[in-house]
């Protein structure tokens, strides 16, 4: 065989070998990553997000993960994602829907809640029958060492931001915890929590997610939905006008 | 009839050993006169405190000592390719070489040196700055000057404890000496004897504060020690150091360095907050262990604590999170 040929076989074989590399991470790779993003926009200056955990999850794959879901503002759809943007320098409100059972926190210091307006949050606890036996109780720290009530934490770590969720009392229900997601009100207890803070004044992206060893089954629970995005964990986009 | 023959002399062979070496101690000279004077301010970590200005000092030092060796290996083979390079129509083989005493000496004694020096000179400096900056395990033989007491006070001789707890993915620093205050920032004041203690509550992570040139392992369980003193006013960046997960390349935030009046009215607010709070009394004030089962509540009867009822349930069973 000539040298041309043997240079043209090479760089041939290169191609091929190239391209199969390429194919398998765009179908792959690019494919896994593709959550959906729920954008958010601002109405008088500020922007309203919520979200709900559960002990659960409908997807496919890992239905037995416990999961975040974030809430469309056009439909008002439960979306199984982690991914959304609010617009900068403006006042985000956030709702969280907490239908996850207790979970201890490994450090109680995130039992206290840090970054929001006023280093405070409002929780109120329904049972399963909707009623509201908490009701719009404010407090700075939602006390995970010596009772059992924070459910998951909400904490971007960029912003200083550290949320504890409160989990609704299960012993009032029975133990009777949602089972069917995307959860909603009727006929299951769930802690409702809400607090603002301001987002920040320049655009980018910030890694939000839950500090409870919650991953079930993982090693020090850390791993499974707390390390995937989708479930425990996310990104909010920063969008500069 | 007489023929007259012309005998053309050789010319003499230059010294080439006195060439070699006044080029290269010329060289020498000024690579390492730039390096220190030059280069060294602004080597990393910088010198925002005694570790990483002993660190800089280290690689200067280093890059000095390197830079006459390379300098010598570069300038020889530069110099034999351009000098004893074979000229045209010289087909003949080269002088037949069987060792030479001198340079053989030379050569050994010239890295013994070398190596024993850099032997001599990292044990100082890693035994005369407490360890410059790593960290020594639970048991330091370097410690820093100072005494260690249960309380701490701007302007004293006692060492400001800090304890560095690493988590997926973010830090928190537990003041022992305020009654175990802690806090997601790094506040230190200047010119204080610092005595960290690095641990992990979950997979090994490492703190790093870059300008303060302070490096230690973040290991579950683990009470590793490390030392420094901030010696001006400024930004620290903490970054993990160690691949962590997914989001270890996130794992980074800011400290401070700031007056001692300063840090003790930012420790004031903080430990009033977390006393209002509660939050201090359920934090010891030093451990290396945290277990998230035991909650006095759990499983037990239903409480309301700040208005919140707890949900006494009992769905984190004993042995979950799975240990290693």
């Amino acid at each position: 065989m000539s040298v041309a040929a043997r240079a043209a076989s090479l760089l041939v074989a290169f191609v091929v070998v190239a391209g199969l590399g390429v194919f398998v991470a765009l179908y792959y790779v690019g494919g896994a990553s593709a959550l959906p993003m729920v954008h958010y926009t601002a109405s008088g200056g500020q922007v309203n997000v919520a979200l709900q955990e559960d002990p659960q999850n409908n997807s496919a794959s890992k239905p037995d993960w416990v999961s975040y879901y974030v809430q469309d503002p056009g439909n008002s759809q439960w979306v199984h994602t982690t991914l959304f943007s609010v617009p900068a320098n403006t006042k985000v409100n956030v709702t969280i829907y907490g239908y996850d059972g207790c979970t201890p926190l490994r450090n109680n210091f995130f039992s206290q809640v840090q970054g929001t307006i006023g280093n405070t949050v409002t929780v109120s606890q329904f049972d399963q029958h909707g009623k509201e036996y908490v009701s719009d109780q404010r407090t700075s720290v939602v006390n995970a060492w010596a009772n059992c009530n924070v459910g998951h934490t909400f904490a971007i770590p960029g912003m200083n931001l550290y949320v504890p969720v409160a989990s609704p009392n299960a012993q009032l229900s029975a133990n009777n915890l949602c089972s069917s997601s995307p959860c909603t009100p009727s006929g299951n207890p769930y802690a409702k929590e809400t607090f603002s803070f301001m987002s920040p004044a320049q655009g980018g992206v910030f890694r939000w997610q839950c500090l409870v060893p919650c991953g079930g089954g993982f090693l020090d629970g850390n791993g499974g939905p707390m390390q995937t995005l989708g479930y425990m964990m996310g990104e909010m986009d920063v969008v500069s006008s | 009839m007489t023929t007259t023959t012309a005998t053309t002399e050789p010319a003499a062979e230059p010294s080439h050993g006195r060439r070699l070496f006044g080029l290269w101690l010329i060289l020498a000279l000024a690579a390492d006169l730039v390096i220190w004077f030059v280069w060294k301010p602004h080597l990393p970590p910088g010198d925002m405190s005694y570790s990483a200005q002993h660190q800089q000092t280290d690689i200067a030092v280093l890059a000095v000592s390197a830079a006459p060796v390379i300098i010598f290996v570069l300038l020889y083979f530069i110099y034999s390719i351009v000098v004893w390079r074979a000229r045209p129509g010289d087909d003949g083989d080269g002088e037949p070489i069987y060792g030479n005493t001198k340079v053989q000496a030379s050569w050994i004694i010239g890295t013994t040196i070398i190596v024993l020096w850099l032997f001599v000179f990292g044990t100082v400096e890693l035994a005369g700055t407490a360890g410059a900056g790593a960290g020594e395990g639970p048991a330091p033989i370097w410690k820093l000057a100072g005494a260690t007491s249960a309380t701490w006070t701007p302007g004293g001789k006692t060492l400001l404890e800090v304890q560095v707890i690493g988590q997926q993915w973010t830090w928190t620093f537990r003041y022992p000496q305020f009654g175990g205050m802690e806090s997601t920032e790094l506040m230190l004041p200047v010119n204080t004897p610092v005595e960290f203690h690095v641990t992990s509550l979950d997979v090994i992570h490492s703190f790093w504060a870059y300008q303060l040139g302070v490096k230690a392992d973040a290991n579950p369980g683990v009470d590793n020690v490390a030392y420094t003193t901030a010696r001006s006013l400024g930004s620290v960046t903490v970054r993990c150091s160690e691949l962590c997960g997914i989001w270890h390349g996130a794992m980074f935030n800011y400290g401070h360095v700031v007056t001692a009046s300063a840090f003790g009215s930012w420790a004031d607010g903080v430990q009033s907050r977390e006393k209002t709070d509660g939050v201090l009394t359920a934090l010891p004030t030093f451990a290396l262990t945290y277990d998230p089962t035991v909650i006095p509540q759990l499983g037990k009867a239903l409480v309301t604590i700040d208005g919140i009822t707890g949900a006494a349930g009992d769905y984190y069973p004993p042995g979950d999170p799975v240990q290693p």
